[in-house]
């Protein structure tokens, strides 16, 4: 609890700095006026409050309630995800099922912390029973379009996120009791990626990664910000069951993953023509915008972590 | 007071499912206004109305089929009680009141009005049937009403016809800037007019 405590402290002390020098600019520099970047700076340093302010209730409450909050934040991104890309009406029951059967019982599977189950229940089950209920449907227009957007909504939104709760239920000799300590990594240090990327981009950036796709992801931002996300990842390993070096390791290896989490994201929102997933968190767009690297991370986090510290 | 809580479960339950929001927050006045909406489920005037502020939306009535709402006790409940519609008759040999006129009446009362023009829900893939003249006589016969198209986008998708389980999937109201008034348009001019600002309203 004193180590949750401590990483709360410090979490809250870097948030105030951060307000501190964001109404510190727009008083200075934009003199109290409207001004584009220094507003949505400041709207997202106060969506920033408040995720904090979720995110540490859930904690206080404990396992069940983060698998909860997961299960709700799955369910925004996955209407995020379906909303925006091409189904018809006779996908509906498929959707349906995706909403209402797949995504609580792939939690439901967390929950019980049956991993045989919750590791192929959507990439596996849901996987080919959805497509077969889609074709009794006889309906063959877009038919591999429109069933493969359901497949990767489910993937992406609910597979993929569910394994950032999945990680309180690891076994890891001399960690007992402290697994939720592992999704506080995994979130500090992908998000604070996404944050130092923008810093770095916004300080440094020139040269564009990828310019057909996004506008505002630079290699300068890029490097600086694995790079020092990297470095927060080892300082980090007290409270973790890794060594420094294994912190900065694990570390490098999901935000790589979350920057290019963000990139594929990128791509679909360009291909349907969009720059936000949706609106909920202002200053930020929606709730897949803000998880990207999140959704891209985890699994993958998840899986090295059991492979290699779960005897 | 029952008919409160239900009208604030209605819309709450609408928000909750589909997120509703306006675009742009601006288009709503609280001047007697005809929003004339695409009309793709029973649920239309619901988003119209749960996007409206709290002030616009006490003033601002569905127009609705008097045929479909006075159907049975509980549509005749729900159209009257809750949503206050404004019934009109569809069929005119049926009609005891003319539509045009029970639509100015509340207009000229303060009252807003969700119009949907195509008088039917659309269950083509087409984007809008074509318009009924019922808005062409209200323009000519109020020529100083804001006439504000109010896409309705994604609805279909929230609960196709035939369905039962509503998918929970984000829905948007897309105001475009009030229809100008033209000396002398005829009546087809109008209503294709009408038609291209609707669809237009989603692109801005």
């Amino acid at each position: 609890m004193t180590v949750t405590l401590q990483l709360f402290i410090g979490i809250l002390s870097v948030l105030c700095i951060a307000s501190a020098i964001a109404y510190g600019l727009r008083f200075r520099v934009a003199n109290g006026k409207p001004h584009a970047v220094i507003d949505n700076l400041i709207a997202r340093i106060n969506a920033w409050w408040a995720m904090v302010g979720v995110v540490a209730l859930a904690f206080a409450c404990g396992k069940e309630t983060l698998i909860a909050l997961f299960a709700l934040l799955s369910l925004l991104a996955l209407r995020e995800f379906v909303t925006l890309t091409y189904t018809k009406r006779s996908d509906h029951l498929v959707l349906a099922l995706a909403f209402y059967l797949c995504l609580p019982v792939q939690f439901a599977l967390i929950w019980i912390e049956w991993y045989g189950m919750y590791s192929i229940f959507i990439p596996v089950y849901a996987f080919l029973l959805l497509p077969i209920i889609a074709a009794l449907r006889a309906d063959t227009e877009r038919y591999l379009e429109r069933i493969a957007v359901v497949q990767w909504a489910l993937m992406l939104a609910v597979f993929c996120l569910s394994h950032v709760p999945a990680l309180a239920t690891l076994e890891i000799p001399g960690f007992e009791g402290r697994q939720m300590l592992l999704i506080a990594f995994l979130v500090i240090v992908v998000q604070s990626s996404d944050v130092l990327q923008y810093v770095w981009g916004k300080l440094l950036g020139r040269n564009l990664v990828a310019p057909k796709l996004s506008p505002s992801k630079t290699w300068e931002g890029l490097i600086g910000g694995v790079l020092s996300a990297t470095a927060l990842g080892a300082a980090l390993f007290w409270i973790t069951p890794f060594s420094p070096l294994q912190a900065a390791g694990i570390a490098f290896v999901i935000n790589l993953m979350g920057f290019f989490g963000g990139l594929v994201m990128s791509a679909i929102k360009r291909a349907h023509g969009v720059k936000d997933w949706g609106h909920l968190i202002a200053g930020h767009g929606g709730i897949l915008d803000r998880l990207d690297s999140v959704i891209f991370s985890a699994p993958i986090f998840f899986h090295l972590t059991r492979y290699f510290f779960v005897p | 007071m029952l008919e409160k809580a239900l009208r604030f479960l209605m819309l709450l339950f609408a928000r909750v499912l589909t997120g509703a929001r306006a675009v742009p927050v601006q288009a709503i006045s609280r001047e007697p206004t005809v929003y004339f909406s695409n009309h793709v489920s029973h649920g239309d005037f619901v988003l119209v109305w749960a996007v409206l502020d709290k002030a616009a939306r006490e003033r601002t009535r569905p127009v609705a089929a008097a045929d479909y709402w006075n159907g049975n006790a509980i549509k005749r409940f729900i159209g009257n009680r809750i949503v206050r519609a404004l019934l009109i008759e569809r069929d005119p040999a049926k009609r005891l009141e003319n539509p045009v006129e029970q639509m100015c009446q509340a207009l000229d009362r303060g009252e807003s009005l969700i119009l949907f023009p195509e008088g039917t829900r659309n269950l083509t893939d087409a984007p809008l049937l074509a318009f009924k003249s019922g808005l062409f006589h209200l323009a000519q016969q109020r020529p100083n009403v804001r006439l504000v198209p109010a896409f309705i986008d994604n609805l279909h998708r929230v609960l196709p016809k035939g369905e039962v389980i509503p998918i929970p999937l984000l829905c948007t109201v897309y105001f475009g800037a009030p229809l100008e008034r033209i000396e002398g348009e005829v009546k087809a001019d109008f209503l294709i007019r009408a038609q291209t600002s609707l669809l237009a309203a989603k692109k801005l």
